[in-house]
């Protein structure tokens, strides 16, 4: 097993350079604005622009760029300084990683909190009025951008434009170390907005894998043993379905990770998303590519995790 | 000896999109502690809901009608918890398919041992303890060691042995084994056989033993019923069924499973056709459309299961005559096909 999550690991450094090569001709490539225009300011003379590309080095061919940004990567770890703001992108990204981790667990709380339940109650009453529900929830949350749900809910129940101000609002976010109630209170509408648009589909997910496990002949055997049905449902039905459903916690988590762009955009949560989308409308291609690593080293993670933890969920591929 | 379960006039019926599918149709049994009932039939005869019915897992939807008596007491009405409390402790099940049967994900000992604790109040060290004696009486090698395995780890007799362990946890006075040895090599099938006949022995268990397969059942039954189409055609203490059978859907059975005692060179002969449909069955004998010796009034006539005139514990349900079904048997165990046994056997052609 460790040798095999070594191995996923050494995979994970290559991809990580694919993926910064990747970014670095997308940017140069495709036209974007130019980096050096944007910080020269209006009617800049040639010279000073000239002098702006020679200090970002945008003057270098781009295998020399590539070629210092991985040395100065590999061997310092530093991943250079923001065009825009002239701070490391190393700090920039430990100062907005908090608020990222902060709404992505809290949401991936309440979605399972919420999912498992209605999963497991649709599941063992299908077509009841419940199921129906969910069933209409799913639909509605696959449908619905989570940017006009943010919206919405803000218009609704946020403390400065809100019809009824329950919450507080846009820009509220407070480190949890500052002032713990003012982080939970801050993060609540963000949270319930992101679970809103997994929970529904998660339960959906549990529901189908339930009735299906159901019907299997072991849970028939469960039964046969003159178990009770609660005992039947979690010990033997849930314990087959949830195999998928933790599968596709991990992925989300990893991509959540990575930054809620839309989700932080729209509650100007200071996370990694933000981050990125303000390093995009800047041109700010050093906190680009950093952003774009963090998420691709997110996503790599969260892939050998769930694949390690299938190996504990399931005996079976343990042997494999 | 009064039965440990008997089985009166149950009826089963799905609703289906074409109509009620009756699964089950007025079937009568009755076994007693340290018997072995053999019931055989094709799969969809209805043996295997029969078998759900007694140990009242039908499904939610299911009508059902009759009595089901364990111990003489009636179970088809009882409340859900009462089946919770019966349903292995005074009745348990044997499944056909071993490994779809034990769940894939939890150890063969904590399968085990939860049956123990689900009707002991016991520790968890107690019911393992419990789990390994089980898995030692029903012959695993290394039993210490396959408590800890996951059933995928297991042979597919062991995991059957297992399967048997767990319907054993609380010495039942039923055990209905559906099929128990389909999914298994010969030789093992054998050594299964000869498990169940010991510990019914052992417990003094009273068995139904369920098979689409008379060979299997011939050795290892004492009484045999034939289902055909959700009914008991016929019924039988087991050596008589099998020296004189009298249902031609019996005849059948053993003329198309390989004997040792048969004439040498008699071949196969498969039964034709397919069983009829449950929704809408045929409204004369239901074996009708696939013998080879129905007259006309077969089709309108409904036989009912009648004892023979000589002997009270065979019956059988057949609208030919019983000296024309002698002569036809035995000319058919003498290696005669079908069609030679009813050209040789006079039979009258509007007359039943």
């Amino acid at each position: 097993m460790l040798a095999y999550v070594v191995r996923r690991l050494l995979w994970g450094l290559v991809l990580l350079l694919l993926v910064s090569a990747l970014t670095f001709v997308v940017f140069y490539v495709l036209p974007s604005a130019d980096p050096a225009a944007l910080r020269a300011g209006r009617n800049a003379s040639p010279e000073t622009l000239a002098a702006i590309r020679h200090n970002l080095e945008l003057d270098r061919p781009l295998t020399a760029q590539f070629g210092h940004f991985l040395e100065r990567l590999v061997l310092h770890g530093d991943l250079g300084y923001s065009y825009y703001s002239d701070a490391p992108v190393r700090s920039l990204l430990a100062d907005r990683l908090g608020a990222t981790v902060s709404l992505t667990l809290g949401a991936v709380v309440i979605w399972v909190l919420v999912s498992v339940p209605l999963g497991i109650l649709s599941a063992l009453r299908p077509r009841s009025w419940l199921d129906r529900i969910t069933m209409g929830g799913a639909l509605v949350a696959v449908s619905v951008p989570v940017y006009w749900l943010g919206l919405v809910a803000l218009y609704l129940f946020a403390d400065d434009i809100g019809r009824w101000p329950l919450l507080p609002g846009a820009g509220s976010y407070v480190p949890l170390v500052r002032d713990p109630g003012g982080w939970f209170t801050s993060l609540l509408l963000p949270w319930l907005v992101l679970a809103a648009t997994f929970a529904a589909i998660y339960a959906r997910l549990l529901r189908s894998q339930l009735v299906e496990t159901m019907a299997e002949d072991y849970v028939r055997t469960a039964r046969a043993k003159g178990l009770s049905e609660r005992r039947v449902v979690l010990r033997h039905g849930l314990r087959a379905a949830m195999t998928p459903f933790v599968t596709l916690v991990g992925l989300d988590v990893g991509l959540l990770l990575g930054g809620a762009v839309l989700t932080e955009t729209v509650f100007a949560i200071p996370g990694i998303g933000r981050l990125n989308y303000d390093a995009i409308t800047h041109a700010d291609f050093p906190v680009i590519q950093g952003t774009v690593l963090v998420a691709a080293l997110f996503v790599i993670l969260a892939n050998i995790a769930v694949d390690v933890a299938y190996a504990y969920l399931d005996p079976r591929v343990r042997r494999a | 000896m009064s039965a440990a379960l008997t089985i009166e006039d149950l009826r089963v019926a799905f609703a289906t999109e074409e109509g009620e599918l009756r699964a089950v149709d007025g079937v009568s049994l009755a076994v007693a502690r340290g018997r072995t009932l053999g019931l055989v039939g094709e799969s969809g005869s209805g043996k295997s809901v029969t078998a759900l019915a007694a140990m009242g897992l039908l499904p939610a939807g299911a009508r059902v009608s009759g009595r089901v008596l364990l111990d003489g007491e009636d179970v088809l009405g009882a409340p859900a918890e009462r089946l919770r409390a019966l349903r292995g402790a005074a009745i348990a099940m044997v499944f056909q398919d071993p490994l779809s049967a034990l769940h894939p994900l939890l150890r063969v000992g904590a399968q085990v041992a939860e049956a123990v604790r689900a009707h002991a109040a016991v520790s968890r060290a107690a019911a393992r303890a419990r789990s390994l004696e089980l898995l030692e009486l029903v012959g695993i090698p290394e039993p210490a060691r396959r408590l800890d395995a996951y059933p995928h780890e297991l042979s597919g007799g062991q995991r059957q042995r297992a399967l048997i362990a767990i319907a054993l946890a609380n010495e039942p006075h039923v055990l209905i084994a559906d099929e128990p040895t389909t999914a298994l090599d010969v030789t093992v099938q054998a050594q299964i056989l000869a498990l169940l006949a010991r510990l019914r022995d052992e417990l003094g268990m009273a068995m139904v033993l369920i098979s689409h397969d008379l060979g299997v059942v011939a050795g290892a039954a004492d009484e045999i019923a034939v289902v055909y189409a959700g009914r008991v055609v016929e019924r039988a203490p087991a050596g008589e069924l099998l020296a004189a059978p009298q249902h031609p859907y019996t005849w059948g059975l053993l003329t198309s499973t390989p004997r040792i005692d048969a004439p040498r060179g008699a071949e196969l002969v498969p039964i034709p056709g397919r069983p009829p449909s449950l929704v809408h069955p045929p409204p004369g004998c239901r074996f009708e459309p696939r013998c080879a010796y129905a007259r006309p009034a077969h089709r309108r006539l409904d036989p009912p299961l009648e004892p023979l005139a000589g002997a009270e514990a065979h019956e059988v349900a057949c609208l030919l005559p019983e000296a024309a079904r002698g002569e036809l048997w035995r000319r058919l165990a003498q290696g005669a096909s079908p069609a030679e046994a009813r050209a040789a056997v006079p039979l009258a052609e509007d007359a039943p």
